[in-house]
């Protein structure tokens, strides 16, 4: 890939990238969003019951609980 | 017409063409894809361990892959790998230059990178033979700050920068692979995708942008924050993306669907998103935010259902920004740095 020195570019070269990027995004085959939006909600909640931060864990096997018990020095 | 002005008239119609596409196949909300779920419990989050060691403000933290190591930067000039179970200091590696802004673990956890205002990616190996951390690589090009880092891995990194671009860099040479030019203002931060495909940027031209790494394209644009994004990450499945902007809204936005389907915002809200990282099933969303608060979202519902407020320790430098939280992949911890 050309490595393209962004300092060199003038206002124009710049405009032009904007349009050349723009008629690029156009193309893009976009899906319904009912079906994105069922499959964020379908894999939110297969990994759900799974999830720590949601479900909460138990405290033998969170890895911070606290150590009880004497230190020796 | 002069050539600027007929280059503007035809960018604005392709954007109206681009509104009218997305609009085409919008045939559902995920309100509405939600509406029979209920909202989650109230979360309450328990400090369970406090990296005490740095001396100034920490601008960045970054979590190994293997969820317990994990590295902080600090604008006491020292980049920090911590045990985040026994709270043990595994490395304190001084920095050349202390305005860092960012730092990255690499996934195999051999490396580390930090940058900032040196307008550099300095790289160092965790793992040198005589056991001293060592600086490996200045990746000196962009001609601004450095705002983020993400290795792909050993040999290759992906720098954002002030300077408008991201450069993927050859670490084993120090030279530029591929600039990543079309953002209009500061790149802020940067993510990288579960398949290691695409990357994302958000910046302060209001937009996040999505790249093909290999093809050195920027494949899709997401307009409709209304200020600068400073935070981005993937949904945990690659298919979506989730900005945090200086407008004090986060945003969903569907890949496959190119547009936004959700924003989270609260109208007693009114500071900036410094920060953000999904749960591990992509339920909750944690946002860091400018008034020292984490709040915790529900994704589906919008909701706010959780707010982590930092106390104030010892407070050895006056300071207003709440640093990164990040949940690590595959696990379940959230590291919160401020400048304590």
């Amino acid at each position: 890939m050309p490595v393209i020195n962004v300092d060199d570019l003038t206002d124009k070269d710049k405009a032009v990238m904007e349009v050349n990027q723009l008629k690029i995004e156009i193309k893009l085959e976009r899906w319904l969003t009912s079906k994105c939006c069922e499959e964020i909600k379908e894999y939110i909640q297969a990994g759900v019951e799974e999830d720590t931060l949601v479900k909460g864990i138990s405290e033998e096997k969170n890895p911070f609980k606290e150590k009880g018990g004497c230190v020796i020095c | 017409m002069g050539e600027m002005e007929q280059l503007r008239k035809e960018a604005e119609s392709l954007k109206d063409q681009i509104t009218a596409a997305r609009k085409a196949v919008q045939d559902s909300t995920l309100q509405e894809a939600a509406a029979g779920i209920t909202v989650v419990g109230r979360i309450q989050m328990k400090t369970r361990k406090t990296l005490r060691g740095h001396l100034a403000k920490i601008y960045a933290m970054h979590w190994s892959t293997d969820s317990k190591l994990c590295v902080s930067a600090s604008q006491d000039g020292k980049l920090i790998v911590w045990d985040s179970v026994t709270t043990n200091k595994v490395n304190a590696i001084p920095l050349k230059s202390s305005w860092v802004m960012t730092c990255a673990y690499a996934p195999s956890g051999n490396l580390v990178a930090c940058g900032g205002l040196d307008n550099m990616c300095s790289i160092y190996n965790l793992k040198g033979k005589d056991g001293n951390v060592k600086v490996m690589r200045e990746l000196a090009a962009h001609t601004g700050y450095l705002s983020c880092c993400r290795f792909i891995s050993d040999t290759e990194i992906i720098t954002s920068s002030g300077d408008c671009t991201c450069i993927l860099w050859d670490i084993e040479t120090g030279t530029q692979k591929t600039v990543f030019a079309g953002h209009q203002g500061d790149c802020m931060s940067l993510a990288v995708a579960p398949d290691f495909k695409f990357f994302i940027s958000g910046a302060c031209d209001f937009t996040a942008k999505l790249w093909d790494i290999r093809e050195g394209t920027c494949r899709q644009t997401f307009g409709g924050h209304e200020s600068d994004v400073n935070a981005i990450g993937f949904f945990p499945n690659g298919n979506a993306v989730i900005t945090g902007s200086d407008d004090a809204t986060c945003k969903l936005f569907d890949l496959r669907a190119d547009q936004e389907l959700i924003t989270y915002q609260d109208s007693s809200i009114m500071c900036g998103v410094t920060s953000l990282a999904p749960s591990m099933s992509g339920r909750l969303l944690l946002a860091g935010y400018d008034d020292f608060n984490v709040n915790i979202w529900d994704m589906l519902k919008a909701e706010r259902v959780g707010k982590y407020m930092w106390k104030l320790y010892i407070p050895l430098e006056n300071g207003r920004k709440v640093d990164p939280a990040e949940d690590s992949e595959g696990s379940s911890r959230v590291a919160v740095g401020t400048e304590h």
